[in-house]
């Protein structure tokens, strides 16, 4: 969205909640620049212990997919059963497999 | 284009219960009515600083003002996920702004009451948070995915706000005989308007229909108004203070506290302009505003100053 706005650049928003797993987005901020962008997300997105690491990224950087190519890009690939483990038939009697 | 295949296809997603993302089709409608209702909404936190802020200074203990400068801090970070969550559907932040200082834009009219004691600040917390709790815990399931994800992370914030504001009636009504009629008067003040922030009655609610079956709003004003009441009577009734209501009574039948007619010309009046504090609430906004200018015009020219310096490097 290219509308003016005099309120800063907008950012998107990652948490990690914890060690050890995956940054999950929280939400956006307004900021001019990248260290006001996390200045600004660590104010507003973790003021009770809600991470342990943040990242911000210029929302004009993030390329997304288009809901109306959801249907070709996230088709089940019914027709692949053979990416799934149950597929395959297995000797009786084998163990830890 | 609004096909009627696009609206068919809408509406199986909105009756499916899955939520609407900020690039998906949506009818004009929809985008219009999420706008006007995120955007009030935000408006509604960032205005009600404002009779909260007026006691910083004047909170009775240490305690008590960490308390208020937190809890205030809350309700800019609602106002600010909330802005974020209408800027999703193609309004900028400028905009909003401007919405709310030409007065196209609105927001909730109890925050044009003033905070005349400490007690009000006690009655804020308990009816005022405690009826936009009812509000929002039902707007967690609301179709636009945005808006939902909001109200979730706003909800998991307002518990503290209610419940510091009912430890401050109750401290009041356990106190001396002038505080226990301080939080009684407190009471009396904000109690229909509380009721009020519901808004109409659903027969005469002129944005209901649509929201409802786009499940923008999941329950009626009346329903989550009745909630609301048949939780704060007991509370009432715990710490000794009497809702200023001689209509109110338990109704066993419908399991429900029937309650008397609320003042609708008063709110009438307050939604068009003329409550109590409803013009110096505005300018306090405009002028914070437009005090600001500078502190934006050097933060853009310190990001320009620098992608200069990235260039050069
Ligand atoms: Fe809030
Ligand atoms: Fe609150």
């Amino acid at each position: 969205m290219s509308t003016k706005d005099s309120q800063g650049q907008l950012w998107e928003v990652f948490i990690q909640a914890n060690p050890g797993i995956p940054h999950k987005h929280a939400g956006s901020v307004h900021a001019t620049d990248k260290e006001m962008a996390l200045q600004n997300a660590r104010d507003l997105y973790t003021r009770r212990s809600e991470g342990t690491s943040i990242w911000v990224v210029p929302s004009a950087a993030i390329v997304a997919s288009a809901p109306e190519d959801s249907g070709m890009l996230f088709d089940p690939s019914n027709d692949k059963p053979y990416r799934h483990p149950t597929f395959y038939v297995m000797p009786e009697g084998a163990k830890n497999i | 284009m609004e096909s009627t295949n696009n609206l068919e296809k809408f509406q199986t997603i909105i009756d499916a219960d899955t939520k609407i993302e900020p690039k998906d089709w949506m009818p004009e409608d929809y985008r219009k009515h999420l706008i006007r209702q995120i955007s009030q909404h935000a408006h509604s936190e960032v205005i009600g600083m404002q009779p909260e802020g007026n006691w910083i200074t004047r909170a009775p203990s240490l305690r008590a003002k960490l308390i208020l400068l937190a809890k205030i801090q809350d309700e800019a970070g609602h106002g600010l996920y909330l802005y974020s969550a209408c800027e999703t559907l193609g309004i900028s932040r400028e905009e909003l702004i401007d919405q709310l200082h030409t007065g196209k834009a609105k927001y909730s009219s109890i925050f044009n009451y003033a905070a005349i004691t400490w007690a009000d600040i006690g009655a804020i917390g308990w009816l005022v948070d405690g009826a936009a709790i009812v509000n929002q815990i039902s707007l967690q399931r609301t179709s636009y995915g945005p808006y939902s994800r909001a109200m979730i992370r706003i909800c998991k914030e307002e518990s503290f706000h209610q419940r510091q504001g009912y430890e401050i009636m109750g401290k009041l009504a356990l106190g001396t005989p002038e505080q226990k009629e301080m939080a009684q008067d407190a009471l009396n003040r904000w109690w229909w308007p509380s009721l009020m922030m519901f808004g109409p009655h659903d027969s005469d609610s002129p944005h209901s229909g649509k929201a409802m079956t786009w499940r923008i709003k999941r329950e009626s004003n009346d329903v989550l108004r009745q909630r609301f009441i048949d939780k704060t009577v007991q509370q009432a009734e715990v710490i000794g203070l009497k809702i200023p209501d001689d209509k109110l009574k338990w109704n066993e039948a419908k399991g429900v506290y029937e309650h008397g007619e609320i003042n609708w010309e008063e709110f009438n009046q307050v939604i068009n302009g003329n409550g109590p504090l409803n013009k110096i609430r505005l300018a306090n906004h405009i002028s914070a505003h437009e005090n600001g200018a500078w502190v934006r015009e050097a933060a853009n020219a310190y990001a320009a100053k620098q992608k200069k310096e990235v260039l050069v490097a």
